[in-house]
């Protein structure tokens, strides 16, 4: 009890601290904080826009591309693979997960950023460019720092985390159930089907999990996104995200307003983070009523 | 599980409350009694902290009794520190602004004279560049986007330059690097001046370039990334065997940045030294002088609360101005100029504790 009460009290308290300490910026910009694109400590002046994109655009890159082939990993971990295979494997994984942000960072410079600048940037240039608007992603200055990059590492990142979760999900699905739709006469993928619907609402959950890592990542985006604060179409170009300007900045910020606008850029994380976790409640929840038998997992 | 939860709150309650007692700064004199040992602590910038270290080492053999620690936490922490007093000394590359200073009495300490360079990543080019400010100004404006530009084939008639977008790449954070390259730029460039000016966080021309954190970020970028460009303290460009350029001075002649080329700066700029010492010396009188060079700064306060302690660290310092300058060459710094000395010799002298100096 009193340690659930002292959750709610470091949430609040956390929120309290937050809206007090960002107060020169809220009452001095209001709203338009939130909506304004320049962003120029020098002047005063600061809007956290092209930070909430950075921040939304880096993730959803992540999940477009760890999604898929975590849920892949983790279909091949549990349904297909023999024991033999799939114990090495698991623990590869989980390895990943443990390795520091940095490291990822480190690797994203020397490793990830040439590639995408010599091999995948110009690939999609070429194959993608030309088609009208979606085109538009994958042109302008290939430098290998920026969006593409930054959402990549973050995809490496996120990976790991879904995998694992998806696959200890799967793996308490009853086997009754798998045995009981190949009995009557499914295949092997269609019972496969019928285990990740039912496995639906827990797949949701270990998503918005690594949705939670990539929103808060820092050390390895900092790294490599380019730290510019635009909204740009292309993917190439860099970007900013917030968990990425507060690490570059908190330390030298000496004056009391731009203090406060990095105080309420974080107040600006946490409800992001806030409301896509909401969001992802809800939909789980709208996956969850349909299907009766989501609930047991 | 009430017990777990009774003894992980102990444990916090311990842990607070023995990093509170255990305090190492502060104005209090309890903590210069404990076995003899005067112990201070500096924090701030991160450019000479390699000649800091040294010194700190160094003053150590020769007196045992005094521990000094410091700590790189950048130039805007330093002067933070010293103005809230969490630190007996902060250090800062870029001198404090007048309305900073204001209700403190913070003086300013030179102590080592450095120079920020700039360092490209072109593999095919194999002869050193030479750039002049329009030049570098052009790059960061976003008005010169490929290496083969007339404003910077001017300049290197001799080498084939590649026909590539270049990617500039500055700092991110807030930073006494930033501000001393600004600083050049807008003493050499009215352009630069108008739309950017000096700063040690400017803003930028959105679009132009990318940002690293720190001089380490900038470096790896500009080793990763072919065409690219970037300014960093010379230190890191040496210990990462990066190109630098030649910069274009004053008087029009194109010098890189050796301690003889910076000392020149500061010799070249000392008759016009203020009484405070807070000066710039970037685009410096001098035909040898390297247009972007610096001091770097220890601030300390004039009054200190405790006698033992300020007497310690007036002795510190007025021993690295004199024999500590003898170490500087080897991590790429210049030592300061003889005029110089003798002003810190002066401003050291009126560091008092209760009103009696602590030096004569």
């Amino acid at each position: 009890m009193i340690s659930a009460a002292s959750i709610i009290f470091i949430v609040v308290g956390m929120i309290v601290m937050m809206v007090s300490n960002s107060m020169p910026t809220i009452s001095r910009f209001g709203l338009a904080f939130l909506t304004g694109s320049e962003w120029k400590p020098a002047d005063g002046v600061f809007g956290a826009l092209p930070f909430i994109y950075g921040t939304i655009v880096s993730s959803l890159i992540a999940l477009i591309i760890s999604v898929p082939i975590s849920l892949g990993i983790a279909i091949f971990l549990t349904e297909q693979a023999p024991k033999k295979i799939a114990a090495p494997i698991s623990f590869m994984v989980e390895l990943l997960a443990a390795i520091p942000s940095v490291v990822y960072g480190l690797w994203g410079i020397f490793v990830l950023a040439p590639f995408i600048r010599d091999h995948l940037g110009v690939f999609l240039e070429t194959y993608l460019g030309w088609i009208p608007v979606v085109g538009q992603l994958f042109q302008g200055r290939l430098t290998g720092i920026g969006m593409l990059t930054g959402g990549i590492i973050l995809a490496l990142m996120t990976t790991p985390i879904i995998t694992s979760v998806v696959r200890d999900i799967l793996e308490v699905v009853p086997n009754t159930q798998r045995e009981a739709a190949l009995a009557l006469g499914a295949t092997k993928w269609e019972t496969t089907m019928i285990v990740l619907g039912n496995a639906a609402s827990g797949i949701a959950g270990a998503v918005v999990l690594g949705l939670g890592r990539a929103l808060g990542e820092t050390m390895a985006v900092t790294m490599v996104i380019g730290n510019s604060p635009q909204i740009s179409a292309s993917l190439f170009e860099p970007a900013y995200t917030i968990a990425s300007v507060l690490a570059a900045n908190f330390a030298e910020a000496t004056d009391e307003l731009y203090l406060s606008a990095l105080i309420e850029m974080g107040l600006v994380l946490f409800l992001v983070t806030f409301v896509v976790n909401a969001f992802a409640k809800l939909l789980i929840m709208s996956v969850a009523s349909g299907k009766a038998g989501a609930k047991n997992v | 599980m009430k017990t777990t939860l009774l003894l992980t709150l102990l444990t916090l309650a311990s842990i607070i409350g023995a990093s509170c007692s255990g305090q190492p700064f502060g104005n209090n004199n309890a903590n210069t009694a404990a076995g003899g040992t005067i112990s201070i602590l500096g924090s701030g910038a991160s450019f000479p902290e390699p000649v800091y270290e040294k010194w700190m080492n160094e003053y150590g053999k020769l007196n045992p009794n005094v521990r000094i620690d410091y700590q790189a936490t950048g130039s805007g922490a330093g002067q933070k520190a010293i103005k809230e007093n969490t630190s007996d000394f902060g250090a800062s590359d870029d001198p404090m602004k007048d309305e900073d200073l204001k209700g403190t009495q913070v003086i300013h300490i030179p102590t080592v004279l450095g120079a920020v360079v700039l360092t490209y990543n072109l593999p095919e080019v194999k002869e050193r560049l030479k750039l002049s400010p329009e030049a570098i100004a052009g790059i960061y404006l976003g008005n010169i986007k490929k290496w083969n530009d007339p404003k910077i084939r001017a300049d290197n008639a001799e080498v084939n330059l590649p026909d590539t977008e270049i990617s500039p790449v500055y700092r991110a954070d807030s930073s006494g690097t930033t501000a001393v390259f600004t600083d050049f730029l807008s003493n050499a460039n009215s352009e630069w001046k108008n739309k950017i000016g000096a700063n040690k966080q400017p803003s930028w021309i959105t679009g132009v370039g990318a940002g690293a954190k720190g001089n380490d970020g900038v470096m790896g970028q500009v080793k990763n990334i072919p065409n690219s460009i970037g300014y960093v303290e010379i230190a890191f460009a040496k210990a990462n065997d990066l190109p630098t350029a030649l910069i274009k001075n004053k008087s029009g002649k194109f010098v890189e940045a050796s301690i003889e080329n910076v000392s020149a700066a500061a010799a070249g700029s000392v008759k016009d030294m203020p009484e405070d010492l807070r000066t710039r010396i970037t685009n410096a009188e001098g035909e040898n002088a390297y247009p972007i060079s610096s001091y770097t700064y220890i601030l300390v306060n004039k009054e200190q609360p405790d006698d033992v302690k300020g007497k310690a660290l007036v002795d510190f310092l007025w021993w690295a101005v004199h024999d500590g300058e003898k170490f500087t060459s080897d991590l790429h710094y210049a030592p300061l100029p003889d005029e110089v000395v003798k002003k810190v010799e002066e401003k050291l002298k009126t560091i008092t504790s209760n009103g009696t100096a602590l030096r004569q």
